[in-house]
């Protein structure tokens, strides 16, 4: 055979960078893999925009992987699913939507994306967010249309990811944040009030002039009323709720802690007895806020709360007689017949009208093989059909599904209260009793000589006692924990969960796609050795098909197979058989291709295809599952700490692999969504605190019914089910380590608890002595939360170093 | 002295401007996306700053 040479640096796409394995094309000395990929190389270079290629090397995504179906986005002109894609707030004849691109991922994507007004016309405004892959576009209505849009982004490899669920989140958010903007008049007042407290502070024995003093007073009561009123409204809010319905949490001392502060400030400057604590006061609500705005970090491109819905397409194809039109899923009603064509889903379960299609169930089960069904047949929703486009008649409502029904759970619908939460709560009450009781009676002891000292001391201790650092030790140790997680691959929804992740005592594995790398099989063959010749006519043959197996096995050979075929035909749930050249080539089972008792025994593992060439059987192909890399030190190294579970949407095939890391009561196979809802449900009633690690559909309820649920995902920008956390699969061998870091996270949680409740013993000493001046309080408050927030970060910085999450 | 009264209130008023930009800063959502205008500064000179007229189909 004759092959082409190419020099190294040419063999890779000049648009996407694969390597063109299969065949070369050439353009301008330019190679690409595919068509796909010179089409659009080709629309850049005629509209002058080859910048693209300058910016980042090989920047492109290939389109090839969708065939461009002509009519595919159809479902767009529709003024029903329009309104639902597009923002409500239409400034006269511009449009504005937002598309979510998982493509983005260099300069050269934004950069094409934010020029998109020069491929077509009617675009306004076009602006990319970079982290959250979303693309906003201004159009006018009567130069293009959305269709037109989503077309031309999907020409170019970017294809919008348009689903159900997507539509309603697609929306513009507002901008503005209350939290932030409460931190902002806080800063703001805090940092002036301290300028205008200063004087006082330096001015040594001989203070400042009166007149100057009380302006000063009187400035800084001015300062604290915004701080008051909108900062901390909340605090006070929450306080008067606790107080009021006798539930003690850590609001109500701080509370109390706020209107002593500010009440006993204002009451010296309005009397001119003294110059008040408004410095320390301004700057007590600033660090609390701004703990409150470190914990609360957020991922802009990750989604944890995702249903079925954002896996769901926007709209389906009914057929009415010969007339097709698109037609919203939420409005599907029994009875409709619809038109699924190959690589979409069903989107509610429906009844087959076509003689056969062939089903794959992967998300929804986790089964790694498609099956076939046949006229009449129920199918269920999520399943996406292979091959052959099928016609279906729904059965039920889209929200009525099989699927989507395990949403109705009541897993879902739980809420998980912080545990640290919890224990300052029941700790606040006991703390807020002694508060109380120490400045009473040190208030009665200076009663009997002094009734002014009396009441500064009592109103000093509460001023004083006010939890405010222990209050930032839990988001300042956790809220840098999750930053250092997201920064090693693991983003977790928030703070909570790694005081969830150190009571765990089992680990439940789902199999395929999470301990497996979902699309990669690896291929063995035994039997007759192929020749070169045979070799390329099965890769013909295969590349006919569109059945998964075909597909991998294909990938597998390494041939080119562009040898013409004639006479194809496919059996459904059998195999294949096909003319290439001079020979007969057949591919499938055992069945179809040789005698019974021939060839391999059916009890090996992984799905075997046999092949068979002008009727002489000539052995088989074994594809089984690849593991991740690593993964079997990492169940060693779990196991040793940890129950380990497995619980497979798949058959047992692998059981013999598996059997070395779980136990074999442990390991459950054929599991339905349901199944392993229940399964992980029972666990807590056995007192285990089970984590959960899926990836699929299929798992989103065992996700949700376990005490932690980590999806693993190949591509976090891409989708994931509802979870708890999403762990990159690239870094799942990492797991172990996670686990150690969130608990040593902990317990530095509460060596900052402990730091912060001698501060406050500091404190009272000088408060039930009536030695609180404004002069100690500012320095010991900023001095407190400053220490504990500074000694919460560290710890964790150095116990992610030492359990080496982070070097 | 009493120009001290005055300078305070100065500066006073100027930092209330900047409060002022920071909350409309946040408004106008300069927070929202703080990592893609760090990407747009690699575009200086390229040709998508000025749209062409002709639109190749």
């Amino acid at each position: 055979m004759n092959i082409k040479v190419l020099p190294a640096q040419a063999k890779s796409c000049f648009h996407c960078g694969v390597d063109c394995l299969d065949r070369v094309l050439a353009s301008d000395d330019k190679c690409f893999c595919c068509n796909g990929c010179q089409t659009v190389y080709d629309i850049l270079r005629a509209n002058d925009l080859e910048d693209y290629y300058a910016l980042e090397d090989r920047p492109g995504t290939s389109p090839k992987e969708r065939a461009g179906r002509k009519g595919e986005f159809a479902y767009l002109d529709d003024a029903q699913v329009e309104r639902m894609l597009l923002d409500g707030d239409v400034q006269g004849a511009v449009q504005q939507v937002r598309l979510r691109l998982p493509q983005i991922h260099c300069a050269s994507c934004v950069w094409l994306l934010e020029s998109l007004d020069r491929l077509d016309a009617g675009v306004v405004r076009a602006e990319v967010d970079f982290m959250r892959r979303e693309l906003a576009v201004g159009f006018a209505a009567e130069r293009t249309s959305l269709r037109r849009l989503v077309e031309l982004l999907a020409s170019l490899g970017y294809e919008p990811e348009i689903t159900l669920g997507g539509a309603a989140t697609n929306k513009k958010r507002l901008g503005g944040d209350a939290l932030v903007r409460k931190v902002g008049v806080a800063g703001f007042c805090f940092g002036n009030a301290m300028l205008f407290s200063l004087p006082e502070y330096l001015a040594g024995p001989e203070g400042v002039a009166v007149e100057w003093k009380r302006f000063f007073c009187w400035a800084n009561l001015l300062l604290a009323l915004p701080v008051l009123f909108y900062s901390a409204a909340d605090y006070l809010a929450a306080g008067w709720r606790g107080l009021s319905k006798w539930i003690i949490s850590i609001e109500v001392p701080i509370a109390l802690g706020i209107v002593a502060l500010f009440g006993r400030s204002a009451y010296e400057i309005f009397a001119g007895v003294g110059s008040g604590y408004m410095d320390s006061f301004t700057g007590l609500l600033f660090f609390l806020l701004l703990g409150k705005v470190f914990q609360r970090r957020t991922f802009d491109a990750l989604s944890f709360d995702r249903d079925y819905r954002s896996y769901f397409p926007l709209a389906a194809t009914v057929r009415e007689g010969a007339a097709e039109r698109s037609v919203p899923v939420a409005e599907l009603v029994p009875g409709q017949c619809i038109f699924v064509r190959h690589g979409e889903l069903i989107p509610a379960d429906s009844r087959l009208r076509s003689p056969w299609v062939r089903i794959d169930y992967s998300y929804v089960t986790g089964e790694a093989e498609p099956v076939a069904a046949v006229r009449g047949e129920t199918l269920h929703a999520g399943g996406r059909v292979c091959g052959l486009a099928a016609e279906m008649e729904i059965s039920k409502e889209v929200s009525q599904s099989q699927l989507a029904r395990l949403w109705d759970h009541p897993a879902f619908r739980k809420k998980r209260g912080s545990e640290f939460e919890q224990r300052v709560n029941a700790f606040s009450k006991y703390f807020t009793g002694a508060v109380l009781a120490i400045a009473t009676l040190a208030a009665l002891y200076w009663a009997g000589s002094d009734a002014r000292m009396a009441v500064h001391v009592f109103t000093s201790v509460l001023i004083i006692a006010c939890p405010c650092a222990l209050a930032l030790s839990t988001p300042f140790a956790l809220g840098t924990a999750l930053g250092i997680l997201a920064r090693s691959g693991l983003f977790l929804k928030n703070a909570q969960i790694i005081e969830q992740l150190t009571h765990i005592d089992t680990i439940v594995f789902d199999k395929t796609g999470t301990l497996t790398r979902a699309r990669d099989n690896e291929i063995g063959y035994e039997g007759t050795a192929l020749a070169e010749s045979e070799r390329e006519g099965l890769a013909a043959v295969l590349r006919n098909s569109a059945h998964p197996l075909s597909r991998s096995l294909l990938q597998g050979l390494a041939a080119v197979g562009d040898g013409v075929v004639s006479d194809f035909e496919e059996v459904p749930g059998r195999g294949l058989r096909a003319r290439v050249g001079a020979a007969e080539v057949m591919a499938g089972s055992r069945e179809w291709v040789g005698e019974a008792g021939q060839g391999a025994d059916p009890r090996l593992p992984g799905a075997q295809v046999h092949v068979a060439v002008d009727g002489d059987y000539r052995g088989f192909f074994r594809l089984g599952n690849v593991y991740r890399q690593g993964i079997g030190p990492v169940l060693e190294a779990l196991g040793e700490r940890y129950r380990l579970l497995l619980l497979s949407g798949d058959n047992d095939r692998e059981r013999e692999k598996l059997s070395a890391f779980f136990a074999v009561d442990d390991m459950r196979f054929g599991q339905s969504p349901t199944d392993k809802l229940e399964f992980v449900g029972t666990l807590p009633t056995s007192g285990h605190n089970a984590l959960m690690v899926g990836d699929g559909l299929n798992d989103a309820g065992a996700l949700q019914a376990s005490a932690v649920g980590i999806a693993v995902s190949e591509n976090t920008s891409v989708f994931s089910p509802a979870c708890d956390g999403i762990l990159q699969a690239e870094h799942l061998q990492r797991l172990p380590r996670f686990l150690r870091f969130a608990t040593g996270a902990n317990r530095i949680v509460v060596a900052s608890m402990v730091l912060s409740l001698l501060y406050n013993a500091v404190g009272l000493s000088f408060a039930v002595q009536g030695a609180l001046s404004p002069l100690v309080s500012a320095i010991l408050m900023p001095l407190s939360s400053i220490s504990v927030m500074a000694f919460a970060t560290g710890a964790t910085r150095l116990a992610a170093r030492y359990t080496g999450v982070e070097r | 002295m009493s120009a001290l009264y005055l300078l305070v209130g100065f500066s006073l008023l100027i930092a209330l401007v900047f409060l002022a930009a920071f909350f409309w800063a946040m408004r106008n959502g300069q927070y929202e996306d703080t990592y893609t205008p760090a990407l747009r500064v690699l575009f200086d000179g390229r040709k998508s700053a000025k749209p062409s007229k002709e639109i190749v189909p």
